[in-house]
């Protein structure tokens, strides 16, 4: 394997060819802020939180290719600004209770606004009008909450060997559907990849919310990417 | 001495979860109590603004017309204004009605819901009623407000840091721990 090496913020990290921008910073110990991308799922660049400049192009660090020489930046005021934005829309877009979620406190998109010291979104909120499936005897979808990361379609495909979920419609009017007439129709199982991939409060596992008190929640203390680059995203 | 900084604190469409977390700083209300005088709160029950403050802490959204009434006057009257918790930030639960038509969540609380006794089947208008918006308002949608501080209550000392920030003259930070939407 031939290894080459960039810089992303002026230090020099060495990473593997082909290998995407945000897998040889995790490797390097350099958090890139990121919401759909996750382990092994094939990254599609879908969210653009992961947003970084690559020799002063924007680029989605989870899709992009390492590049020999190439000048990434990661951790700048224009970038943090951006991917601040795409949380505040994201918030807006859906209805997220966090005061009641069973999610919150494990919630990454809960998580990136708390690194990035979002206290009020800078848009206005839509409140759309959104369905709740609760038919399953152990999983419901709360669309309210979804984020359309896609993470639950590709982990059933690809995880499961199942085919429970994809996206319909476009635009603004896109949204998560089960193949079949309710998710209780479908062959989902709640030990499922596709059930515990999600990063959001919209696929969760009933009867087993708010096991966890608060303060000792995932990031009740720690940001994320706290695992990768610790003591960055502490204020 | 020094007069004392004046603040003014209400809770418009809330659940008073917040006040109660103001209460939450333990004995630093004390140490608060020499820092500052209370105008119009719930605190002293002072329904009317006494003086000009330096500080206005709200908490809850808009909901209905005695709350942007409310609001206006704290604009009016303060300096600096605070949205604190959720229902102020984001509406909070109140806006669970946001994509609901206004009539049918009324004539679901008062005229269809099982359990409901209302023999007039009339839906309360008296004047003395505030009448309600058509939709739950965070309250930087209705007026200029100048700080956020979240949380469903915010943490005692995320209330307790800011207003020791602001009450010398420095600008709030609200540490990670207690920066939360829950």
């Amino acid at each position: 394997m031939s290894r080459i090496s960039f810089t992303i913020d002026g230090v020099t990290v060495q990473a593997i060819k082909g290998q995407s921008i945000l897998k040889a910073a995790d490797a390097a110990g350099i958090y890139i802020p990121r919401l759909c991308a996750y382990r092994d799922l094939v990254p599609h660049g879908s969210c653009r939180v992961c947003s970084v400049k690559v020799n002063g192009r924007i680029q989605a660090a989870c899709v992009q290719t390492v590049i020999e020489g190439a000048v990434v930046e990661n951790n700048t005021p224009e970038l943090e600004e951006y991917r601040s934005n795409i949380i505040d829309m994201l918030f807006v877009e859906g209805n997220h209770f966090c005061m009641f979620c069973e999610k919150s406190g494990f919630c990454e998109l809960q998580a990136l606004a708390y690194r990035f010291g979002i206290a009020v979104p800078k848009y206005q909120f839509l409140y759309p009008k959104r369905e709740i499936d609760m038919s399953h005897p152990h999983v419901y979808v709360d669309h309210n909450r979804c984020i359309l990361c896609g993470r639950c379609v590709q982990a059933s495909q690809s995880m499961d060997s199942k085919n429970v979920f994809q996206f319909i419609g476009r635009g603004i009017r896109k949204r998560l559907q089960v193949n079949g007439d309710s998710l209780a129709k479908t062959d989902l199982k709640v030990t499922d990849e596709a059930v515990s991939v999600c990063p959001v409060g919209a696929l969760v596992r009933k009867r087993v919310g708010y096991e966890t008190p608060v303060g000792l929640r995932r990031y009740d203390e720690a940001p994320i990417g706290d695992d990768i680059e610790p003591g960055k995203g502490d204020r | 001495m020094q007069a004392k900084t004046r603040i003014a604190t209400v809770s418009l469409s809330g659940c008073f979860g917040c006040h109660m977390s103001l209460l939450d700083i333990d004995d630093r209300i004390l140490k608060l109590a020499e820092l500052v005088e209370f105008d119009r709160s719930p605190i002293n029950d002072f329904k009317d603004f006494q003086s000009r403050c330096a500080v206005g802490i709200v908490e809850g959204g808009c909901c209905n017309e005695d709350n942007v009434e409310v609001l206006e006057s704290f604009r009016k009257n303060c300096d600096v204004l605070i949205s604190v918790g959720e229902c102020a930030i984001t509406g909070g639960i109140n806006s669970m009605r946001n994509n609901i038509p206004l009539k049918e969540c009324l004539d679901e609380a008062y005229l269809k819901s099982p359990g409901v006794y209302n023999p007039l089947n009339k839906i309360p208008n008296d004047p003395e009623i505030p009448l309600l918006l058509n939709r739950v308002y965070p309250c930087h949608e209705v007026v200029k407000i100048d700080y956020f501080i979240p949380g469903c209550p915010p943490q005692a000392d995320a209330l307790w840091d800011v207003l020791v920030a602001l009450l010398s003259g420095k600008a709030p930070v609200i540490a990670y721990k207690n920066h939360k939407y829950d």
